[in-house]
């Protein structure tokens, strides 16, 4: 629901909607209401809007229909430049022709401001990216983690209020994108910013976020905390898009006491929490986690549904086992259990019973 | 096992030094590559370097004059021009043996034309000379002195004498003097009068033109480039088809329809005495003048300008525009500090290339620059298949030549030629 009367909200979109071509809307109704210094990420799967969304705000498109509010102001009709949102983008964009000092300055030469206070500044951005040193280089001669550092520091170099990323780790390799994902949020909480972060990467969104929105087919299909999105996804897109995810599917047999009773297509009953779900009859998608499913007997809860599942492939891959099984019909059933020291290892061809707690698994939309 | 930490040249497992192994490797490759471009390499040399040596070598060659009056040089050798008497009877005799020999052999007519270049009337003192001489017993018909002013006056000429012995070298500057409108006097270069010089100002008058068709060609075709590379793909490639239709039509029937367009009682004049904006008493002059060449010109020139502006254009990113916007740039600042230094290699290539087609072109200026409107190189063309003055044709290539690389040393200087990108 649109909650324009929020007093706190910094970053608004009120019933936005987005079309390109005047068939197809690529945003469709969208609501999204930020409050100052919030840590927001877009994830969604490449065409979901996201980007479109980021675009809207920053300015290089206008919304079809509804109203972008910045700090209660609608920024509708006001053009990019005067907006004063910091944006780092994809592919960097650092201006070829020009020193890194000269990138860093540009955003403070078009504000008119006196050199010395330009210097200043300048060097106090790159120090903060811990790029003292550099200021005389060029973007080509530097590496990719470090015109990363420079693009951060380019949009931070003004003091915007609110600053934009898209994929801005895209480009690197899995360590540096680590580090760097840890270095941005840092930065982000230390300066106060409010910070709109896309990206298609699950793992990025969860460690660097207050707040996650999934996007797809041009909606937010859920907006929350990380911990709750993983634990708690509202639908089976989600589910699926966040995380690793075991699927089965059947049919709701009851619901009692928030617990709903869930016939499998095999005829296996099991015991689910219902999320959107409602009566008896409905087809439902049932979604565990693969870490939360359990076949050691001795840990699971009495009295609790089981499964017969068989051993399809067992993998090792150092820190954790990721063992494949056959249930319910379901050959792509993932479990993964710690490598630790009373841990067995299961044998392909080996059958054996899992179970879960019924919180664990969910009932959701077909 | 063997000693790995020996010192001197790294050595290959079998004892050879490893520079050496290598380069036995790649001999083959580069053999085999080599053969590849040999036909290409000698069809170059045979139809392009080697004719554009011997021509700018004949921009000094001045052997035939020591080819046929050897004898009359070697007679001149203690003969003081500054004197401003005539030689002595041995010089006479001298001419007279090589005339009747270059007589027999037909070739006093080349050097006759060779002189007259430099001394306008020479050619006809020879020429009637040598039919006379031909018959002459060189032996025993002295003396010759008074014979040969008998024969033609022309001979009693000191300036005559004077332009022999100036030009009796194996190699001459004179063709380069005459080309700078200079001349070669007994006592060195001289400027010419005024009412002899021409070459001077029609290459800086080229210059000058060219660089006007340079710059009217950067103004016009820069916002197609940039249209080009930022329109939808489909959109593009029409406006490229357009930019290519030129091409398309031949050279001279572009040239002349600008002619239709431009003349006095053309297509532009009468529209706009019709539209009333210029009196019918009153018609613009466009054509046969420098502004018809220029007009002309930009026209043919203008798509080797758009293509590699174009192309560099294409490999900007738009996200840099974007960037600069997010940075509170205007559109004009973004685009004069961001967009503008990405695409200067485009213009410094389309500049060149344009510039350097435009100093040598010649079929337009012949036919729409009237007098006023011609380049240097309607002059050179004039020499080679015209006057026959091969020499002085040559002589002014060679300057063009010289022009052109000094501007293009002065623009690596000035923009650095790595700043030229063709895509």
């Amino acid at each position: 629901m649109a909650d324009a009367s929020n007093v706190d909200a910094f970053v608004e979109f009120e019933r936005v909607q987005k079309s390109y071509d005047g068939e197809n809307l690529v945003v469709k109704d969208l609501n999204l209401t930020m409050p100052k210094g919030e840590f927001l990420t877009m994830l969604g799967p490449s065409g979901s809007g996201k980007t479109t969304c980021l675009m809207m705000l920053a300015g290089f498109e206008t919304a079809t229909h509804g109203d972008i509010r910045l700090d209660g102001v609608s920024i509708n009709n006001i053009p990019p430049h005067k907006r004063g949102i910091g944006m780092v983008f994809q592919n960097y964009a650092l201006f070829p022709h020009m020193t890194i000092a000269e990138n860093l300055s540009f955003p403070l030469e078009v504000r008119k401001m006196g050199k010395s206070e330009r210097e200043e500044k300048v060097k106090r951005a790159l120090d903060m990216v811990e790029m003292g040193a550099f200021g005389g280089r060029r973007p080509s001669q530097l590496s990719g983690g470090q015109q990363q550092r420079i693009a951060l520091a380019r949009a931070l170099v003004f003091e915007p209020e609110l600053v934009l990323m898209d994929e801005p780790l895209g480009a690197l390799d899995k360590q540096l994108r680590e580090k760097m994902q840890f270095e941005i949020t840092h930065l982000a909480h230390r300066l106060g910013i409010t910070v709109v972060y896309v990206t298609h990467d699950q793992t990025e969104a969860l460690t660097m976020s207050d707040r996650v929105a999934v996007f797809d087919d041009g909606r937010i299909q859920q907006i929350a905390p990380p911990d709750q999105l993983y634990e708690s996804p509202e639908n089976s897109f989600v589910a699926q898009f966040i995380g690793e995810n075991n699927t089965l599917e059947g049919t709701v047999k009851e619901i009692n006491n928030g617990v709903a009773l869930v016939q499998l297509d095999d005829g296996e009953l099991i015991d689910c929490k219902p999320v959107n779900v409602s009566r008896p009859g409905e087809r439902t998608r049932v979604s565990i986690r693969p870490e939360r499913v359990e076949y050691n007997k001795e840990r699971l809860q009495e009295g609790a549904h089981t499964l017969k599942a068989e051993v399809l492939e067992f993998i090792y891959m150092g820190d954790i086992f990721r063992t494949r099984l056959r249930v319910a019909g379901n050959d792509e059933f993932i479990i993964k259990t710690r490598n630790a020291p009373d841990q067995t290892r299961l044998q392909p061809g080996q059958q054996i019973e899992i179970g879960w707690l019924p919180e664990d698994c969910r009932a959701l939309d077909a | 096992m063997t000693d790995i930490s020996q010192s001197g040249p790294m050595l290959a497992a079998d004892g050879t030094p490893l520079k050496r192994s290598l380069a036995r490797a790649l001999r083959m490759q580069k053999l085999r590559a080599l053969m590849l471009i040999a036909p290409l390499l000698l069809f170059i040399l045979l139809t392009f370097i080697l004719p554009v040596a011997d021509m700018l070598y004949r921009s000094v060659d001045n052997r035939i004059v020591q080819d046929v009056l050897p004898r009359t040089i070697e007679a001149l050798e203690d003969w003081d021009p500054g004197s401003n008497q005539l030689p002595e009877e041995a010089a006479f005799a001298a001419l007279a043996a090589d005339l009747k020999d270059a007589a027999n052999a037909k070739t006093h007519t080349k050097v006759a034309k060779r002189l007259n270049y430099e001394n306008p009337g020479i050619a006809s003192v020879f020429r009637k000379s040598g039919r006379k001489v031909k018959k002459w017993d060189v032996e025993n018909d002295g003396p010759y002195r008074e014979k040969l002013i008998e024969l033609n006056d022309g001979w009693g000429d000191v300036d005559l004498w004077k332009t022999i012995k100036t030009y009796s070298g194996v190699r001459t500057a004179g063709y380069f003097l005459n080309a700078v409108d200079m001349k070669l006097g007994a006592d060195g270069a001289e400027v010419r009068p005024e009412n002899e010089r021409i070459y001077n100002t029609l290459l800086i008058r080229t210059m000058r033109m060219s660089l006007i068709i340079t710059f009217s060609c950067i103004l016009l075709g820069y916002p197609v480039a940039w249209l080009l590379a930022n329109l939808p793909a489909s959109k593009a490639n029409l406006l490229l088809i357009l930019v290519l239709l030129p091409f398309w039509t031949s050279l001279l029937v572009r040239t002349s329809a600008w002619k239709i367009l431009l003349q006095q009682q053309g297509v532009i004049n009468d529209t706009l005495v019709w539209i009333g904006l210029v009196d019918d008493a009153n018609r613009l002059v466009l054509i046969n003048n420098e502004l018809g060449t220029i007009i002309a010109m930009t026209h043919i020139l203008l798509p080797f300008m758009i293509l590699p502006m174009y192309s560099v254009m294409q490999t900007i990113n738009p996200t840099y525009m974007r960037a600069a916007k997010s940075m509170g740039a205007t559109d004009w600042t973004a685009f004069w500090r961001v967009y503008f230094p990405q695409s200067v290699p485009g213009i410094g290539a389309g500049s060149i290339l344009v510039f350097i087609l435009a100093v040598g072109y010649y079929i337009t200026p012949a036919l729409v620059g009237g007098t006023k409107g011609t380049f240097i190189s309607n002059l050179i063309a004039y020499h080679i298949s015209t006057s026959g003055n091969w020499g002085l044709g040559a002589a002014l290539g060679a300057i063009l030549l010289a022009v052109v690389l000094l501007l293009y040393w002065v623009y690596d200087k000035i923009v650095g030629i790595d700043n030229v990108k063709l895509g």
